[in-house]
Parts: C-alpha cells; structure tokens; sequence
C-alpha cells in the first residue's frame, strides 16, 4: 500500500476538519483511517468548507440506507456527485431527479437489464470474454486494465447499445470525460476537453437515433428507448437524452470495469483466498458480491436536504449537501463482520451498499454481477495464477474509486 | 405455527412452518427457499424480496406502504399481487396461505 504523501494525520489531526472530499485519499488509497475516525467519533459529520464547499458526510450502512429512504427530505436533485454541476452542460439524468419524473424514466429503460433480457445476452458476453482472454500474452509483464478490463467493459457497452464496435472506444473515452471534472470529483480532465466531447456523443447518439428510427426492432438500449411511449421523443430534448446516454454509459463503464481490476487485486493481496477459490470455483457468485464489496467502485452518492431537519442528533439545514460514503459503509463492523477482509465465502455476501439502496438502487446491478462472474469462471478455465507483478496506478477522484494500471503476468493451468 | 406455502417460478413448492413475528421472507430465508435475495436484509430498500400473494390471502397480509410502493413500483414484472415479502409480518391468520415467487429479483 502506498504511504500518503501530503495528507494530514488522519488519527490525530483536528476531527472537524478531516475532509474525506479530498481526491488524493483515494489516488493514494490512504481513506481507510479517515473513515474508520468518522465512523467511531462522528459517523454524521459535518465539514464547514472544502473545495467542494461545506457538506454532512453519512459514514454508517445503516444510516445511508435510512437517508436513500427518504427521498421527500433527501433529494437526488440537483445532482448526485459533491461538486455542484457545471452550468455548461446541464445534462437531465434520472440518477439526479425524484420521484415522480425519476419512476417513470427508469421504468422505460429498466427492462434493457431485467435478467430475462440478460440470459439472452449471456452466450455472446461469453464469446467475448473468450476472445479477449485467448488472446492474452501468456508469460509475460502486461497491463491488465488496458486489455481486460476497459477492453472487457467497452464491448459490452457496444453490445448494450449496438454501438460501431470499430468506434467502440469513444464509449469508454465518454464515460472518463462525464465523471472526470475538477469541480465535480477533483479529476484531472478540462472543462473544455469535457465539453468538446460531450458534445461529439450527442451528435453521434443522434446520428445513431435516426439511423436506426424505423428499422425492425432490435433489444438495444436505442430501440428500446425509441419504442416506449414514454421515451419516444426524447431525442428532441437533447440534455435528457444525453444524460440517460451518460448514465447507462458510466453506470455500465467505470464501475465494472473497476470490479474487473479489483478482483484481481483483491486475489493477490489475499492468497488464502485465491486458494479457496481454486479448490472451489463454485465460490465465484459470491465472490463476485464480496469483490464489487471490497472494491466499492463508487466511493459516494450526495444527496441535497429539502428542509431542515434533525438527523441522528444533528441539525441540518435545507439546502444542505449530505454525501452518503458507500466506502465507509462497506466497511461498517456494526453490520459487516471484519469489514476490512477480502472473504470469498461469506454468509451473505450480497449485503454490501456498493449499489446503494432504495428507488436508486443501481438498476444495473444484476448486469455487472454477470459479467464478473463470466469473467471469473473463463479466467478459472485458463489460468492457474493471475500475478500482479507492480503497484496499481489509482484514479484521482472523490467518486470514482479506480485504477489506471494494473501490471500482471499470466500463469496458463 | 403457521404454514405458508411458497412456489417457485419453475414449480417447486415449499410448505414451511412459519414463526409468527418475523418476516415472511426472513421465514423463507430461514427455511432455507431458494428465490428471495433479501439483499438490504428487511429495510424495503432494494426490492429483491419480491413476490405474489395469491389473490385470496392479500387482504390478510396488510397493506403496502409508500416506502414499499415506491420499491414495488421499480419492478418490471409488478402485478396487483406484487408485495414485498419483508414487509409481511406472519401471522397465524396467515395460516394457509400460498405465495408465488418471481423468475428473477433484480
Ligand atoms: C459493479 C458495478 C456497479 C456499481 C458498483 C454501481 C453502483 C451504482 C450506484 C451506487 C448507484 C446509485 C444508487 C443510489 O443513488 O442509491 C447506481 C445507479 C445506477 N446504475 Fe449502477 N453500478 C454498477 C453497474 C452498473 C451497470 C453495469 C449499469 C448499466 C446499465 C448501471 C446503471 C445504473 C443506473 C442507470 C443507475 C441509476 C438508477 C436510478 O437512479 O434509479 N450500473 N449504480
Ligand atoms: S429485503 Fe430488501 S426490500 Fe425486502
């Protein structure tokens, strides 16, 4: 683990002024400290200013949940990251609005991943898992995120939206540019960069819409939005259309592909692990749960109050930001017993908050477990070992919990 | 002890002797049925306890509450006898009572 360059002392350090926000906790994979002081002293506190300015963290599972509950004092609007929106590019998405407008978008895209849809879509996730893995240098130094796990999760994206698989990496490049702003997470990505290219995926969506208006109805994302009543038209009100495009592109991008990072990681640091997984590849479900877990691939989710309101002793105000930890809570001894380990076999791995709870629960939860346990059981299939040879290079972020590079060498079985 | 009858979407049938007090799906969990997920655990915040109370014996269950309409109202196989079956308190008037399961949580 790297040591924290340039942070504060996490247990001696003021509490008051302990500012999770800070996207280098998470580059230098420094946060446990912080969280685990939050959660023992203060598990509702409150920071008075930060680059993002003044916000409540949320730092207990149980606490999160009861927050995702009460969408009426706790509003996913005007957006769901710690740094207000940019006013360049008000993108409309349905992970930021509330019941009742918040139901009816998700209810028109959500049948894209109901599991029905899924099973049908599993054989070619499959050949494509195999062909990315087949064509893996056995033997020698490489780096994993570039060819599994951004080349894992793009052509499922393509697939997902019958996108031109030869420009299919414009989707992944997207996804970097919708969740990577300074002002939003602290990212390293320019406002104009952003912009400039935003702006490029709504012209290529569009293009797309009218291309495929008409034809024979496919079970792409597209089609599916073009055949809903509700959704029909939404190609005319381009921020929403946008946003609905971001969302399913970095809902489907990121995260999984962070998973697919992590999971070997996880192996590598916990070998007793990567036996019992060996001995039993019958664990993969579950370990699929315990890896997205363990990785928590979104650190946060932020919520704005609607009124004041007294919560767990604290007074918070109406138009308050109130940033619920997914982090923190996945590592909530009071509900997650030795929350810190890496288990493979645990009771009841599927009670983890990494896709957050109530109507926001993340609607592509069951998509995400399937392509990781695909992945799983053909890299079982293949190789003995899947070794990190070099330190991962993480993502700087307060949103993202990510890596750049992974070094690894192959072990065929 | 109530006994609950409780089908899976491919047919099988699980008739469990019920413990009055609990949850109907920390009863079938408990029991040991396959097809509830339970993933937040009876919080009625992530609806992957779904299920379909037959006709005659959803009166007898209550009521579904804001919370669990809003969850409910996220499912894409919903139907009037869609209830969240951590949010049935097992009673012995529930003595008898048949309960579908759904083909897949989400
Ligand atoms: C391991 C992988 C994933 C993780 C950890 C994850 C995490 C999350 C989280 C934390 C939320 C917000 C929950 C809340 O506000 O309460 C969310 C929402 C969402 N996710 Fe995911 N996600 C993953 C994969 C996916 C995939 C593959 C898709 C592609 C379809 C997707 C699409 C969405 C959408 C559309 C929402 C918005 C739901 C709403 O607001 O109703 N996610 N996800
Ligand atoms: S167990 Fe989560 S809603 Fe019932």
């Amino acid at each position: 683990m790297n040591q924290a360059v340039g942070l504060p002392d996490a247990l001696t350090m003021p509490l008051a002024q302990i500012d999770v926000s800070d996207p280098r906790l998470l580059e230098q994979d420094a946060w446990r400290p912080y969280f685990a002081r939050l959660r023992a002293e203060d598990p509702v506190h409150f920071l008075d200013g930060s680059a993002f300015g003044p916000f409540w963290s949320i730092t207990l599972f149980e606490d999160i949940v009861a927050v995702e509950s009460d969408t009426g004092t706790f509003s996913s609007a005007p957006t769901i990251l710690i740094g207000d929106l940019t006013d360049d590019l008000p993108v409309d998405m349905f992970i930021a609005m509330d019941p009742p407008k918040h139901d009816v978008q998700r209810r028109a895209v959500q049948p894209v991943v109901a599991p029905q849809n899924l099973a049908a879509m599993e054989v070619l996730i499959r050949a494509r898992v195999v062909d990315i893995l087949d064509g893996l240098p056995l033997g020698e130094r490489f780096d994993w995120v570039e060819q599994v796990s951004i080349n894992l999760t793009t052509q499922m994206l393509s697939t997902l939206f019958d996108f031109p698989f030869e420009e299919r990496r414009k989707l992944t490049y997207w996804s970097d540019l919708a969740t990577g702003s300074p002002e939003m997470v602290g990212g390293d990505i320019s406002e104009e960069e952003r912009l400039t290219g935003l702006t490029d995926c709504l012209q290529t969506f569009t293009r797309i819409w009218h291309e495929r208006k008409g034809r024979e109805a496919g079970f792409d994302m597209i089609s599916l939005l073009q055949r809903d009543t509700n959704t029909a038209d939404i190609v005319d009100r381009p921020m929403e259309y946008l946003g609905n495009l971001m969302l399913l592109i970095v809902g489907g991008n990121d995260t999984t592909r962070n998973s697919a990072t992590g999971g070997v990681l996880a192996l590598n640091q916990n070998p007793a692990e990567y036996d019992k997984l060996r001995a039993n590849p019958g664990l993969i479900p579950g370990m699929v749960s315990e890896i997205i877990r363990w990785q928590t691939p979104l650190a946060h989710m932020r919520r704005t109050a609607t009124r004041d309101v007294e919560f767990r002793g604290r007074q918070i105000r109406k138009g308050d930001k109130v940033v619920l930890w997914y982090l923190s809570g996945n590592r909530d001894e009071s509900v997650i017993e030795h929350a810190d380990q890496f288990i493979i076999d645990r009771k009841n791995p599927r009670h983890h908050i990494s896709f957050g709870f109530g109507i926001h629960r993340c609607m592509g939860n069951r998509l995400a477990e399937m392509q990781l346990r695909i992945l799983w059981e053909e890299i079982m299939r293949r190789f003995q070992r899947v070794e990190v040879v070099g330190e991962p290079e993480r993502v700087r972020s307060n949103f993202v919990r990510g890596y750049k590079t992974l070094p690894v060498r192959l072990h065929p079985l | 002890m109530p006994t609950i009858t409780l089908i899976e979407f491919n047919g099988t049938s699980h008739a469990i002797e019920a413990e009055t007090g609990k949850s109907l799906m920390q009863n079938a969990i408990d029991n040991g049925v396959p097809g509830i997920d339970a993933d937040c655990g009876g919080a009625c915040a992530c609806g992957t306890c779904h299920c379909f109370v037959e006709a005659a014996w959803l009166p007898a269950t209550g009521s579904a509450d804001a919370m669990e309409e809003a969850m409910l109202g996220m499912r894409p196989d919903r139907t009037e006898l869609s209830r969240l079956s951590c949010q049935i308190s097992v009673s012995d008037e529930l003595d008898g009572m048949v309960v579908h399961l759904p083909e897949y949580q989400m």
